[in-house]
């Protein structure tokens, strides 16, 4: 099995941030001195995923023209961090944590059951585009575990029920 | 003794992470104390006469790592916050922050002062983009009262404070990829020396610590230095958070008296209640994942007999063939159902997940390390495979740029050691091993 | 006391040496020669910042310093641990070095795809040469191997992932040489790997010394892929005039054709210093020049009779000729 990762994208494809996404990059930059530009890139990096849903090339190499750096860097970076997602991904992405403490209390049995319920497996999407699923290395929420993180909130002691609730009122955009 | 809860004396009060209902409970008052009648060289005794060690899991002496900085004329200094929480079994400092941001920004302005750094940062691991959003509300409540910001109450000490957020990778937890990672590059941790004492962030004299340590410098300025020191047994003193979790009928997170018995924190009624659902103890790891996990018969006594305590010394009482390590406060527990090589080879999947690849040891050892375990735990283990995991382990170990090797090795090097008879129960067993557990081991008796 | 090169004394494999304070061991070291100086797969001294990553230079501190003779618990990376005065470090007289060497070894060759009989590194090779001193005759590593496409980083580099021990020390030529670095290293842990991201060249006029450092076969010459083996040619130093870099190379000739141009190395494989400036080639020179016409050829090159290279016939010509025995 060979590791492939270049990337497909559309070299024509032009990306324009939009005015306020390009405050708030400004606004990220401006917490580091002069010349440090760079240390904003993480935060930019979110702040585009959280604009786009995953970090295509030319939205990296967008990121890299605003801190005047080098596309490589961007993409050394974004490839680094586990949070950035760099293929297309579904409107919901589900992220359990599979860590120890949290399979000691059945994080093995809840991503089963969702595979299972999606009928997709860990990394694939579903075919509709409403789901993604992923499984992350611990989340820091070891005593309220099982649990899955959704964009920024934490989901909870979760239960086999408890994660068929959740999912349904994702699907029926009951919580965005 | 019990519950002096000196940072979470007040989390359960409504409205504890605004700053009026902070300042009404005594906030912000140590922090009025050292401006107005402290030198920073003052602050800086009463931390090292607390005896405070870093929170963050190594317990090296706080006072002294701040008296290691680098102070050249004319080159700016920075404290920075480590809350990269991320080891496994650990969530005391995410509970800290969301629960009492005050608390970590009142540290914040008090270790930067003592340090002489106008600007310092907090670095946050990205997945707790919504407590990083609580930090900024505090952050500018904070500003808006004078507390951050220039001439800060009047002193003429000027200080700015930023949060930043990591990306996820735990290998940002260890000091140099933080500063690394901070200055928007790749986690990579750095070839030491230098130190960032003398020079971290941009090449700047930097101090990291844990949020954990820099709350505690709040009571510590508050009550002396002395009045900390005398909380604990020893070198471990003040109090401390554990973060309970694993198969406990109450996990969570507790702040204890340091000395407390590792027997009254299971299953005192004031701490985790005992283990869940009525089953029995069959392991623990007392200072999350990268610590060598202990069996039932070594977690609240030492294996001399005498109560095992909850401070730096006693978890360590035996070294590595009978104790562990207090480390970060990750305290997971193994009911006697849990399967130990299942664990092991959970605990080797985040590490070779986690690896930055940088050096050689840690980038090849922990994925060999990992794919070794995964084919035990799935029936395809051999006998000779036990040895090479244990051989594996120990080129590893103290070889690596970074503690991410030893993290590794430590936690399949102590389950091998303990529950060796497990493993090869597995390897025997191959399709037993994957339905059921081998069970509780036997304490081995003493002639 | 600015100015003054403060010296301090060190002791290695029992034979002391005075160096420059600041000096790394690996240097003073160095300054010793012969089975003192550990094994570097990724520090190269002309390019600043590399060293600590592959562990492969790791020593044994029996005493820190006059100062503080105490024994530091871990064995150190030699390039990147300064000397002090009166420490005592052992090398090669060290089991414990050797086993722990040979452990880093094992690892670098886990994933390491062997493929030495078609490789054209085969010859030069720093971790064909690590094995042999270090390496198990038989691998314990039993998993499934990561793979990764060969691919072509513009017209003149082919990059070998598969080889690759993750030294940097190309990147390092990227940001020191070039102007606009275009690879790096991307991913982490088991998954780190050297690329381009997107497909594209690296297009720059010293890209190509980027060849000349890689201590295996992960990046290599296109222009002499497959052409043949090293030892079946002969290295001639060789000059010509060029008005971007020095133009003092090293051609691989059999007969009167040139097969490939090389930088001029030294005993540790890195790019020799000429006139006291690091004598990186162009690419105009490396690959554009393969005539003999096109080089004024001084003389054969001194090569390490150890070396594969100066195995053929003839090796012995350039040095003095020697009997063999038996």
């Amino acid at each position: 099995m060979s590791q492939t990762t270049q990337p497909v994208f559309d070299p024509n494809e032009v990306v324009v941030f939009s005015d306020a996404m390009i405050k708030q990059m400004n606004e990220v930059v401006n917490k580091f001195p002069q010349d440090k530009e760079k240390s904003a890139i993480i935060r930019i990096l979110h702040l585009a995923q959280a604009e786009y849903a995953w970090l295509s090339v030319p939205v990296m190499n967008k990121i890299a023209e605003f801190l005047k750096i080098q596309p490589i860097e961007v993409y050394e970076v974004a490839t680094f961090y586990t949070m950035f997602h760099l293929q297309p991904v579904g409107k919901h992405v589900l992220e359990v944590c599979r860590t120890g403490p949290c399979m000691l209390v059945g994080s093995d049995q809840l991503i089963q059951h969702i595979e299972h319920k999606l009928n997709i497996k860990v990394g694939e999407t579903t075919s509709d585009g409403m789901f993604t699923l992923k499984t992350a290395e611990c989340l820091g929420g070891c005593g309220y575990g099982p649990l899955l993180q959704c964009r920024n909130t934490y989901h909870e002691h979760l239960t086999i029920e408890k994660a068929d609730a959740l999912i349904e009122q994702y699907r029926n955009g009951e919580i965005q | 003794m019990k519950n002096r809860r000196l940072l979470l004396e007040h989390v359960d009060v409504p409205g504890i992470d605004g700053i009026e209902v902070y300042v009404k409970h005594g906030g912000y008052a140590s922090l009025e104390k050292a401006l107005k009648k402290m030198s920073p060289e003052d602050v800086l005794e009463e931390v090292k006469k607390s005896g405070l060690r870093g929170r963050g899991g190594a317990g090296f002496p706080t006072g002294m790592k701040w008296s290691f900085l680098a102070k050249p004329e004319g080159v700016p200094r920075y404290l920075v916050c480590n809350a990269d929480e991320s080891e496994p079994g650990t969530f005391k400092d995410r509970y800290l922050m969301e629960k009492l941001p005050h608390l970590l920004i009142e540290g914040m302005i008090l270790s930067s002062f003592a340090l002489g750094a106008n600007q310092s940062y907090i670095y946050i691991r990205g997945e707790f983009m919504y407590v990083l959003n609580i930090l900024e509300k505090a952050i500018a409540e904070a500003y808006a009262k004078g507390y951050l910001g220039k001439n800060i109450l009047g002193s003429g000490y000027d200080l700015d404070l930023v949060v930043t957020p990591g990306g996820g990778a735990y290998i940002c937890g260890e000091e140099t990829a933080l500063l690394e990672s901070l200055e928007g590059k790749r986690g990579n941790p750095r070839i030491k020396p230098p130190f960032p004492a003398v020079k971290g962030l941009w090449g700047c004299p930097t101090v990291v610590n844990n949020v954990e340590s820099i709350a505690a410098v709040v009571p510590i300025v508050r009550d002396g230095g002395d009045a900390y020191a005398a909380i604990g047994i020893g070198r471990s003193t003040g109090t401390k958070l554990i973060s309970a979790c694993g198969n406990l009928a109450r996990p969570g997170v507790y702040e204890i008296d340091l000395g407390l018995s590792v027997e009254e924190f299971i299953y005192g009624d004031d701490y985790c209640r005992g283990i869940a659902n009525g089953k029995q103890l069959k392991a623990c790891v007392p200072g999350g994942s990268s610590v060598p996990i202990l069996p039932h018969f070594l977690v609240t006594k030492t294996a001399t007999g005498e109560d095992r305590l909850m401070t730096y010394e006693s978890l360590a009482e035996g070294g590595f063939s009978s104790g562990s390590m207090l480390g970060s406060g990750g305290f997971i527990i193994f009911d006697e159902d849990q399967c130990i090589v299942r664990n092991t080879w959970n605990f080797a999947r985040f590490y070779a997940h986690e690896s930055c690849g940088q050096c050689s040891p840690c980038r090849e050892g922990t994925g060999w390390m990992e794919k070794v375990l995964s084919r035990i735990e799935h029936g395809q283990g051999h006998m000779h495979d036990i040895d090479l995991l244990a051989d594996i382990n120990k080129k590893i170990e103290g070889n690596t740029i970074c503690p991410l090797g030893d993290a590794a090795a430590w936690p399949v090097a102590a389950a091998i050691h303990h529950f060796r008879e497990e493993f090869e129960w597995h390897i025997k067993h191959p399709s037993e091993a994957q339905t059921r557990n081998y069970g509780l081991i036997q304490q081995p008796v003493v002639a | 006391m600015p100015n003054v090169l403060m010296m301090v004394k060190v002791t290695i494999d029992g034979i002391e040496v005075e160096v420059e304070a600041g000096t790394s061991i690996l240097n003073a070291a160095r300054k010793i020669g012969g089975d003192a100086v550990p094994p570097a797969m990724c520090y190269y001294s002309k390019l600043p910042g590399t060293g600590g990553k592959c562990r492969t230079c790791l020593v044994e501190v029996a005493a820190g310093s006059t100062a503080d003779p105490r024994p530091m618990p871990k064995l150190v990376a030699s390039c990147s641990t300064p000397v002090q005065d009166g420490m005592v470090v052992n090398n090669k007289t060290s089991e414990r070095v050797h086993n722990n060497r040979g452990g880093v070894v094992e690892f670098l060759l886990a994933n390491h795809p062997l493929d030495c009989p078609i490789c054209d590194q085969a010859g030069e090779c720093h971790l064909q040469d690590l094995g042999y001193e270090h390496g198990s005759a038989k691998t314990r590593y039993e998993e499934e191997r990561r793979t990764f496409d060969p691919i072509d980083i513009g017209n003149k580099i082919k990059l070998h992932m598969n080889r690759c021990i993750l030294c940097y020390r190309c990147v390092f030529v990227a940001n020191q040489l070039t102007e606009n670095r275009v690879h790096g290293v991307l991913h982490r842990g088991e998954h780190a790997e050297i690329s381009t991201f997107i497909e594209q060249a690296v297009e720059n006029d010293f890209s190509g010394n980027m060849i000349d450092v890689c201590p295996v076969g992960a990046l290599t010459d296109r222009t002499f892929r497959f052409k043949s083996r090293v030892w079946f040619l002969k290295p001639m130093d060789a000059e010509r005039s060029c008005s971007k870099c020095c133009g003092k190379a090293v051609v691989w000739m059999f007969g009167n054709e040139i097969y490939r141009v090389t930088a001029r190395k030294d005993k540790y494989g890195e790019v020799e210093d000429i006139d006291g400036k690091t004598a990186w080639l162009c690419n105009d020179c490396r690959f554009e020049h393969k005539s003999a016409a096109d080089w004024n050829i001084a003389g054969p090159r001194v090569i390490s009779r150890n070396s594969v290279i100066s195995q053929g016939k003839y090796a012995t010509s350039i040095e003095k000729p020697v009997k063999r025995i038996g």
